[in-house]
């Protein structure tokens, strides 16, 4: 072809586009592909309620990364019916870190959805059934009908599985009887429920039920504040046990949530977490079964200051500086380095990657900084930067941000003057840094003078880091600081 | 009839120097902007220095002459035959307006009558004023889209728009395109009369109060009005057509727009780019009918289901109410196929885009025998109005939204052009297979020729294999370098001999990409020859080029291709 002659086009031809994976048409991360399907003959007991005879597939919610647990449907590339062929992207998922293409690796027919847009689901679960031939679409179907009102499975209404196109041909009829506990008093139950697009879509997205909710836009009807408001509802709709016939469903619900917890104040507004927060809550809660302590230590940061604004011009960044001395003053204590991950053993990291928490829009990450010690300042700052700029779009891969032997958080732009982090589950430390401040010091001879310190605060994991251990490597810390100039080597 | 005619055969060149002169002061100014609906661009082709404009005039003038003598010295013995025109067009719409400067280009004497404003629906309340909006709306989609902003590195604080800005921005733009055309056809020495014109008999029409003009050949162009099916009561509040959004006097938080075809669609690109949400009601089992059925469920997964946008198939709005007395505007939905009574939308405002209806009333046809069906009036495959007992009516052509065959502003062009090549002499049939269509959502949707369903048919029929080549937007440099690789392109073609029957394109830039494919089908081109064509590198052209290149045709086959049979 003549196209590929061209040395330019870094893209594949597309002439053979049918068994290529260019031809997926969501989002940018398309080198992440996983297999997710397999045959359902496969799952012992799965669903054991369907006989399984023809070549109906399951479409499993795949482990994009090792923390993952669950995943969100971010969108459906293909429609029921559609007909896949192996390599393209039907789904996109978003796991706790980023949003992938999912691709089949069958040929078939999508025959059913099982858990819809805005839907989660946990790692293994069915998603969506596949089916080998047109003939076997409606089989499937029923299959996926008669699965989500018998299993637990996370679809929580036969609107995601029964293929009605129209998303909204009619407002469902409230299937509850009394208003919900949450919303404001909503008496009359025969009144139309009327909804604007965005908000039928938030409802579906949240699994609120729309019915329940109470309207404020103009005429009563139902916007998406008024569904972002009543989000909180949320979760108990998709209880564990099986959902009981509809219309008890509004009592336990109400029950639990009068029992449970105190009623939100007035105007509060409850958000469900993003697959990010869940993550984060996951891991916070996990935290608590290491047993931490803290060391801290004040270093002198005159040097480094200078030092940073004469590489400053060059791109380097405090954080490349900072996680280059931490790099170097891990490679002289690995124990400081290491991890405890069963409370048995534990293992000295064979790399020194160093974690740097980062804030983003609603969440936090933690892009890892492979080989800090290893690597000079300025590959170190240009890395620094490719990795912020891809969490900021959620595109990290796995490995860019789950691969931390230490972290480092740094909350000194703030002011901050010292702080105490909490330790990441698999890591052996974490390192609090403050603010740099000038500050009054007397030296041995009783001179008064004023220098910059800033506090660090490191909290470790007392099963295999011990006091002293710590101190020193805050010692060697401190003098890497003090001295700047083998940074820069 | 005849006798009728008062005017003395030699007043005609007596006045129509001095029209000519006295216009050519006011010379248009921004010629190359004039390629909105298909205007024709050879009219505009060497406008720079003004002299070459009046000089062109002259040449045009000096063969009318010649051909109005050498008329009557034909008619050699039989009374002497003058007409005030040799063409009269009624509607200065694009078509009208095409067909008057290719008219003035071939030598006729023209005249052009219209009875509200120049430009007709296209100028002013159509494709003109909605690319205004649509530009606004492209913009604020993209300042929107955080995450498409930064991954080009671009840091933008909120966008937001004033609604009056707006407005100006599509009012001007009608305003502009208007004057130009007015000017371009003032400059070419054509005549424009004011009034609603009408058909008086054969080659006689009325304009005006009681202006009664001949001329040798008279063309309908008077093109159409947005329909409103019965039951729906437009108040030009909240519930309006085409005419009053373009004007975009409100946003409303929520808009049902009823039909999902080009205007539909671009509409809801406009409204939820500002921020209303918007509800699709569509008589069809579908979204977006009428396109290839692969792209317009690729465009519904991205025009449609990420905005805040939902629909109801399958159903009519039986009647529509305008929010009056604290009510809001009520739609009452019954099923397409039962009649049966489904739903009631209650929404701020209800935009009427169920398609267009001719505007054909009151222009006397009964005169001339002519009996509209629907409204449009009937013609042959040269535009020749056919009249109620099957027979041509002479000198008498239709063109444009009013006939009806394909009711696109560059179409009307199109078969004006047509006719003025006949009236001169020269036979000629327009391909109406040939005409491109676009809409200008975000990303753009266009195509020529067949659907794939349509083709397959015709291939069935015929006997001959039918054969599709896709190539998508996510293999393209410039489409990655702008971050724009959502879109396909696909076309239809026989394997046998090469031939495009249909090319089908969503994508960035879609509407300026189709027409590589649309030449090769107006001239024949088949794709053995146009695959050897070069491309630059790298533009979007290469997603067209990769097409030529993917067809497989029997006998030219090369290595390097590989086409793509789809499964029927």
């Amino acid at each position: 072809m003549a196209v590929s002659s061209s040395s330019f086009l870094s893209t594949p031809s597309l002439s053979n586009s049918k068994s290529k994976s260019t031809i997926s048409f969501s989002s940018s991360i398309s080198s992440f592909r996983h297999v997710v399907f397999r045959s359902s003959t496969t799952t012992p007991s799965h669903r054991r309620a369907m006989t399984v005879r023809s070549k109906i597939r399951e479409i499993f919610m795949p482990a994009l990364s090792s923390t993952m647990t669950e995943g969100k449907i971010v969108s459906w590339i293909k429609t029921e019916g559609e007909k896949l062929s192996k390599g393209e992207s039907v789904v996109v998922v978003e796991s706790d870190k980023a949003d992938m293409d999912v691709e089949t690796f069958y040929d078939g027919y999508l025959a059913a959805i099982v858990v819809g847009e805005g839907e989660s689901a946990p790692v293994g679960a069915a998603i969506g059934l596949l089916a080998e031939t047109e003939a076997e679409i409606e089989e499937a179907k029923s299959k996926a009908a008669s699965k989500s009102s018998s299993s637990s499975a996370p679809a929580d209404s036969a609107e995601a599985v029964v293929p009605s196109p129209p998303p909204a041909t009619s407002s469902p009829a409230p299937a509850i009887a009394q208003p919900s506990p949450v919303t404001e008093t909503v008496s009359d139950g025969l009144r139309k429920t009327v909804a604007t697009p965005y908000a039928k879509k938030l409802a579906k997205q949240h699994k609120v039920d729309i019915g329940s909710v109470a309207g404020t836009g103009p005429f009563g009807r139902i916007t998406a504040s008024d569904v972002e408001a009543a989000a909180g509802i949320a979760p108990s709709v998709a209880s564990p046990p099986p959902p009981p016939p509809a219309a008890t469903t509004p009592t336990a619900k109400a029950k639990a949530s009068t029992t449970n917890s105190p009623p939100p104040l007035p105007g509060a507004s409850i958000v469900p977490f993003t697959a990010m927060q869940s993550a984060v809550s996951k891991n916070m809660i996990e935290s608590l079964s290491v047993p931490t302590f803290r060391v801290g230590y004040p270093v002198n940061t005159d040097a480094l200051d200078a030092l940073y604004e004469k590489v400053k011009p060059k791109g380097v960044t405090m954080t490349a500086l900072l996680a280059k001395a931490v790099g170097m003053a891990l490679a002289q204590h690995p124990v400081v380095n290491a991890s405890c991950k069963d409370g048995k053993s534990f293992s000295y990291n064979g790399s020194i990657n160093v974690a740097v928490a980062v804030a983003i829009g609603g969440g936090l990450i933690t892009p890892v900084l492979e080989d800090a010690d290893k690597l000079d300042l300025y590959l170190l700052s240009q890395k620094w930067k490719e990795l912020v700029g891809k969490a900021r779009s959620k595109q990290l891969q796995p490995h860019e941000y789950n691969s931390g032997t230490f972290t480092l958080s740094n909350l000194g732009m703030f002011g901050v003057d010292r702080f105490d982090a909490i330790l990441p589950p698999g890591q052996g430390a974490i390192m609090a840094v403050g603010a740099s401040k000038p500050t009054v010091v007397a030296d041995k001879d009783g001179f008064f003078s004023v220098k910059n310190k800033m506090m660090v605060n490191v909290t470790a994991d007392h099963r295999i880091v011990y006091g002293a251990d710590l101190a020193a490597f805050l010692q060697t810390f401190a003098k890497i600081v003090e001295n700047p100039d083998s940074l820069t080597l | 009839m005849q006798s009728a005619i008062t005017l003395p055969f030699s007043q005609t060149p007596l006045t129509r120097p001095n029209h000519v002169l006295g216009s050519t002061n006011s010379i248009f100014s921004t010629p190359r902007s004039l390629r909105f609906c298909g205007l024709r661009r050879e009219a505009f082709g060497s406008s720079s220095p003004s002299n070459h404009l009046s000089l062109r005039s002259d040449r045009v003038r000096i063969p009318s002459r010649r051909f109005q003598v050498s008329a009557a010295s034909s008619s050699n013995g039989a009374p002497p035959k003058s007409f005030d025109y040799d063409l009269i067009i009624i509607g200065a719409g694009v078509g009208g307006h095409g067909a008057a400067l290719h008219a003035v280009e071939k030598g006729l004497k023209t005249a052009i009558i219209e009875g509200d404003v120049v430009g007709g629906t296209c100028v002013n309340r159509g494709c003109v004023p909605s690319k205004a909006l649509l530009a606004v709306s492209g913009r604020m989609r993209e300042l929107q889209n955080e995450h498409h902003m930064k991954s080009f590195g671009l840091q933008v604080s909120a966008a937001g728009y004033d609604r009056q800005g707006v407005a100006d921005h599509a009012n001007n733009l009608a305003t502009k395109i208007r004057n130009n055309l007015t000017n371009s056809m003032k400059a070419l020495g054509v005549d424009i009369l004011t009034g609603f014109g009408s058909v008086l008999g054969p080659q006689k029409v009325k304009y005006g109060k009681d202006n009664i003009i001949t001329a040798k050949n008279i063309i309908i162009a008077t093109g159409s009005v947005p329909f409103v099916p019965k039951g729906i009561e437009v108040d030009g509040k909240t519930v309006i057509t085409s005419d009053h959004a373009l004007k975009l006097e409100s946003v409303p938080d929520w808009i049902a727009i009823v039909g999902s075809g080009y205007i539909g669609l671009e509409f809801s690109d406009v409204y939820t780019a500002l921020g209303s949400e918007v509800t699709f009601i569509e008589a069809l089992d579908q979204l977006m009918p009428g396109f290839d059925p692969e792209i317009s469920k690729l465009a519904q997964r991205v025009l449609i289901n990420p905005r805040n946008i939902d629909y109801h198939t399958g159903v009519f709005a039986s009647k529509i109410t305008p929010a009056k007395d604290g009510k809001p505007v009520m739609i009452e939905l019954i099923d397409a196929k039962t009649k049966e009574h489904k739903d009631t939308l209650e929404v701020d405002a209800a935009l009427i885009a169920t398609g267009r209806a001719p505007f054909t009333n009151g222009l006397g046809l009964e005169n001339v025998n002519v009996v509209t069906q629907r409204g449009f009036i009937p013609v042959d495959e040269r535009m020749r109005v056919i009249d109620g007992n099957g027979k041509l009516v002479p000198n008498l052509y239709c063109i444009g939204d009013a006939n009806g065959k394909l009711m696109l502003a560059h179409a009307a062009s199109a078969q004006g052009i047509s006719v003025v090549e006949q009236v001169t002499g020269r036979d000629h049939v327009l391909n109406h297979l040939s005409i491109p269509a676009a809409c200008f959502t975000h990303p753009e949707i266009s195509m020529v020729g067949l659907t794939e369903p349509q083709a397959r048919e015709k291939g069935e029929k015929e006997g001959f294999k039918v054969s599709v080549a896709k190539t998508s937007f996510k293999a393209n440099t410039k489409a990655l370098a702008e971050n724009e690789g959502e879109g396909i392109a696909k076309m239809i073609y026989r394997p046998d001999n090469g031939e495009i029957l249909g090319v089908h394109i969503f994508g960035l830039h879609a509407a300026d990409l189709i027409h590589e494919a649309s030449n090769a089908i107006a001239l024949g081109t088949r794709i053995q020859d146009i695959k050897l064509a070069v491309h630059a590198h790298p533009t979007l052209s290469e997603v067209v080029d990769e097409l030529f290149k993917a067809a497989k045709v029997e006998g030219h086959a090369t290595a390097s291709t590989v086409s793509e049979k789809v499964a029927a």
